[in-house]
C-alpha cells in the first residue's frame, strides 16, 4: 500500500495562491457588478465557452514547457485552422472530414516542428517562430478575406456549435418572469475532457513522468534511459494536436476565419501556464494550474467587458501586472530554496 | 596567404552565413530582373531623383532597403548585446518601440489630442523623453533578468503585453497625428539620403566605437559564456547584463521615433508588430549563437538588412504581404537548420571520411 504523504512544497503552494487569487479576482467582480448578472452562474459559463480553445492549447504548452521548451506557433495554427474549417464549410465539405483534416494538419505540423526540436536540436523558439510564420502566412495563402460559417454552408457544424447542454441546476428568473437555465457549449465538454485526460497522462503514464524528466534535467533523463529526442518529439506533437483541437473549439464560438484571428494567443496561452505555476525552464507545472490560469485570464477580461467605461487596454494590462506579480513570486520561493539547499 | 588557407579561415567566418544570404537574395534579384526585362543590374542602380515634396533624393532598391530595414536594424544591435549577455531573447522590443512613440508623441500634442499642427513641447523634450521610456522599459527588464535571475523570456514577455497597451492608455485610445514637418524630419530626408539611414549609421558607429575602445564588448561576452566565473573573476556581472537591458530599451526607443516619424503619427496597435521576430531572427542569421556568448555586431547587422531584402524582394516577386511569412518561414528553417549540431557533425564526419579516403 502507497503511503501518502502531505507534500505542501512551494509549487503546492504556488498552486494554491492561483486557486484562491481566481477566487478573491471573481467574488470582486461578483461585489462590483453583482447588479449586472455577474453573479449569475452563466457568467462563469461564458467565460469557459470564450476560453474552451485556450484551455485545450494552454494544456498542451503546459506539457511543452514542461520539457524547457516553447511552442508560439500556436496562435498561427489556431488560425489556420479556422480557416481551413471555414474555407473547407464553404467548399461543401462534411464537417467531420473538415474536423479529422484539421487535426491530421496538426500532427503533421507538430512532427515538423518536434523533428527539428527534438532530433537537429535548434532553439524551441526559433523553431516554433517560423511555424508562427508559417501558419500565419499559410492562412493568408488560403484566403485573405473573412470567411464566415453561416447554416447554409454547413448545417452540421451550425448545429454542434449552437448546441446548448443545459445544466439541470443554478437558472434564474429573468425580470420577465421567464427561467433561464444555465447552459454550456460542445467545446467546453471538449476542452474540459482534453484538461482531463492530459491531467491524467501527466500524472500516471510514463510519457507523462518522462515530460518532467526531461525538463527537470535533460543529461540525467538520458542518463536513465530515457530517449530525449523522442519524448520532445512527441511533446510537439502532442502540443500541436491540442492546439488543433483548440482551434476547433475556438472555430466552433467565432464561426469565422480571418487572417487576424487569434492574435496574440500564443502570449495569453503563455501568460496561462505561468500563471498557473508551470515554470519556463522546464520540470515543475501541472495543467490543473494553467486551468486557472486561462480562467483567471478571462475573469480579468470579462470584469472589463461589464464594466464598459474601461479602456480596451486594461486586460492586457492586469494581466501582465499579475504575471509580474508571480513571476516575482516565484523567484523569491526558488530564491529561498537555493538558501535551504546551502 | 594562398587560396587554401584563405578558403579555411572564410569557411570558419561567422559572417559566412550572412553574406552568403545576402548574395543569393541578390542573385534572385538579378535573375527576375533580367527575365522581366528591367535591366539585369536594376537592384543596384540608384539614381537621383526629384520630388515635389522632399527635393533631390536617392532612389533605388538598395536605398529604400536600407532605409525600411533601419528599424530592425537598430533593434538588433540592442538585441546582440541582450542575447550574448543573458542568453535569451528580449521578446519585448516591438511593444517596447509602440510605447515610446506613443509617449513621444503624446507629449508633443498633449495628452488626449488627436491631431495637432503645433508641437506642446520643444521636440527635443519630447524625443528625448521617448528615447528615456526605452531605458526606463530596458532597466525594468533588465531589473527582472539580472537582479531577480528570471528567465529572460518571461521576464519580457510582461511588457510585451503590456507595453502596447500603456502606449494605447498613454495615448487616449486615439491615434495621435502630429502634422509638423519637423517631427517628421526623423522619418524623411536629409538632402538626398534617408534619414533613418543617417541615425542608424551615427548608432551603429557609437556602439562599435564603445565596444572597441572601451572592454565592454569583451566583459559582455565573459558575462554570457560564464556568469560566475566572470563574477569570479571581477565583474559585476548583473550590472553588465542589466545594462545590456537598458541599452537594448534605448534602441528600442530610437527606433520606435523613428517609425512613428515615418507616418508622422503614434499607431499603437502597428508601430513594431512582429518586429522583435525580426531583430531575433537577424541575430541567429547573423551567425549569433542565441546560447549566448560570442557575440558579431557585424552578422547582426547584415542580418537585419538581407532580412528586409529578403522582404522587399518578395513584395517585388509579387507576394502579397500577408503571404510573405510562408517564405520567411521556409528561409529561417533552413538557415538554422544548417547550422544544427546534428548537421554539422554529419557534414563534418563525412569530410573526414572522404579525407580519410584521399589518405587511403
Amino acid at each position: 500500500m502507497k503511503l501518502k504523504k502531505p507534500n505542501l512544497n512551494s509549487h503546492t503552494i504556488l498552486l494554491l495562491i492561483t486557486i484562491a487569487l481566481f477566487i478573491v479576482l471573481y467574488c470582486l467582480g461578483c461585489i462590483l457588478y453583482g447588479k449586472k448578472g455577474f453573479t449569475h452562474l452563466q457568467t462563469f459559463l461564458n467565460i469557459l465557452i470564450t476560453n474552451a480553445g485556450l484551455i485545450c492549447i494552454a494544456c498542451g504548452m503546459t506539457c511543452v514547457m514542461l520539457t524547457a521548451g516553447i511552442d508560439i506557433s500556436v496562435g498561427g495554427l489556431v488560425a489556420m485552422d479556422c480557416m481551413m474549417l471555414a474555407v473547407g464549410m464553404n467548399k461543401g465539405i462534411p464537417a467531420p472530414v473538415m474536423v479529422l483534416l484539421v487535426i491530421l494538419t496538426g500532427l503533421v505540423f507538430g512532427v515538423m516542428q518536434g523533428f527539428f526540436v527534438g532530433y537537429l536540436q535548434i532553439q524551441p523558439f526559433i523553431v516554433s517562430m517560423a511555424g508562427m510564420f508559417f501558419t500565419r502566412g499559410m492562412t493568408a495563402v488560403i484566403s485573405t478575406d473573412q470567411v464566415s460559417i453561416t447554416q447554409e454552408s454547413s448545417p452540421l457544424y451550425y448545429a454542434w456549435a449552437n448546441y446548448k447542454l443545459k445544466l439541470p441546476f443554478g437558472g434564474y428568473v429573468n425580470n420577465k418572469g421567464v427561467y433561464n437555465a444555465p447552459y454550456i457549449r460542445i467545446n467546453v465538454v471538449i476542452a474540459l475532457i482534453v484538461l482531463a485526460v492530459i491531467f491524467f497522462m501527466l500524472r500516471h503514464t510514463r510519457f507523462g513522468r518522462s515530460l518532467y524528466a526531461v525538463g527537470g534535467n535533460e543529461q540525467s533523463a538520458a542518463m536513465m534511459g530515457l530517449n530525449v529526442k523522442s519524448v520532445k518529439l512527441r511533446a510537439y506533437i502532442l502540443s500541436s494536436f491540442l492546439c488543433s483541437i483548440g482551434g476547433i473549439c475556438f472555430s466552433l464560438n467565432t464561426m469565422s476565419g480571418s487572417v487576424q484571428q487569434a492574435l496574440g494567443l500564443e502570449m495569453d496561452a503563455i501568460s496561462s501556464a505561468v500563471i498557473g505555476g508551470t515554470l519556463l525552464t522546464g520540470g515543475v507545472g501541472n495543467v490543473i494550474g494553467s486551468f486557472f490560469g486561462v480562467l483567471i485570464n478571462g475573469t480579468i477580461s470579462s470584469i472589463v467587458k461589464t464594466n464598459g467605461k474601461l479602456a480596451s487596454s486594461w486586460p492586457n494590462i492586469l494581466t501582465a501586472a499579475l504575471l509580474f506579480l508571480f513571476i516575482v513570486v516565484q523567484s523569491v520561493f526558488a530564491a529561498i530554496r537555493s538558501k535551504k539547499a546551502r | 596567404m594562398n587560396f587554401k588557407t584563405w578558403l579555411m579561415k572564410v569557411k570558419k567566418s561567422q559572417l559566412l552565413l550572412p553574406v552568403v544570404a545576402m548574395i543569393l537574395v541578390m542573385a534572385v534579384n538579378i535573375i527576375h530582373d533580367a527575365a522581366t526585362g528591367a535591366g539585369a543590374f536594376s537592384f543596384f542602380t540608384i539614381t537621383l531623383q526629384r520630388t515635389t515634396s522632399n527635393g533631390t533624393i536617392l532612389y533605388g532598391r538598395i536605398i529604400d532597403i536600407l532605409n525600411r530595414g533601419s528599424e530592425a536594424a537598430l533593434l538588433a544591435l540592442g538585441m546582440t548585446l541582450v542575447v550574448s549577455a543573458s542568453a535569451g531573447t528580449d521578446i519585448s522590443v516591438g511593444s517596447v518601440m509602440s510605447l515610446c512613440a506613443s509617449f513621444c508623441c503624446m507629449l508633443l500634442a498633449g495628452y488626449g489630442v488627436s491631431s495637432t499642427n503645433d508641437l506642446a513641447v520643444p521636440l527635443v523634450v519630447g524625443v528625448i523623453a521617448g528615447i528615456l521610456m526605452g531605458c526606463v522599459c530596458g532597466a525594468f527588464n533588465g531589473l527582472l533578468v539580472a537582479r531577480l535571475n528570471i528567465q529572460p523570456m518571461v521576464a519580457t514577455l510582461i511588457l510585451y503585453s503590456a507595453a502596447r497597451a500603456i502606449g494605447l492608455l498613454v495615448c487616449n485610445d486615439l491615434i495621435v497625428y502630429i502634422r509638423n514637418d519637423s517631427f517628421g524630419f526623423f522619418g524623411s530626408f536629409l538632402g538626398p539620403i534617408p534619414t533613418p539611414i543617417i541615425i542608424t549609421a551615427i548608432c551603429i558607429a557609437i556602439l562599435a566605437l564603445i565596444l572597441k575602445k572601451t572592454a565592454l564588448g569583451m566583459y559582455i561576452q565573459s558575462v554570457g559564456i560564464n556568469s560566475r566565473a566572470s563574477r569570479i573573476a571581477g565583474l559585476n556581472s548583473k550590472m553588465i547584463i542589466h545594462l545590456a537591458y537598458i541599452v537594448c530599451g534605448m534602441f528600442a526607443g530610437i527606433a520606435g521615433i523613428v517609425a512613428s516619424s515615418r507616418i508622422t503619427s503614434a499607431d499603437s496597435n502597428n508601430i513594431g508588430l512582429y518586429l522583435e521576430m525580426d531583430a531575433i531572427l537577424a541575430v541567429a542569421l547573423g551567425g549569433n549563437s542565441l546560447g549566448g556568448g560570442k557575440f558579431s555586431l557585424a552578422g547582426s547587422i547584415i542580418g537585419a538588412y538581407t532580412i528586409q531584402a529578403i522582404t522587399t524582394t518578395l513584395y517585388a516577386l509579387g507576394v502579397s504581404t500577408n503571404q510573405a511569412p510562408v517564405f520567411k518561414a521556409i528561409i529561417v528553417i533552413l538557415i538554422v537548420a544548417i547550422q544544427a549540431p546534428p548537421v554539422k557533425a554529419f557534414i563534418r564526419k563525412r569530410n573526414l571520411n572522404k579525407a580519410t579516403k584521399g589518405v587511403a
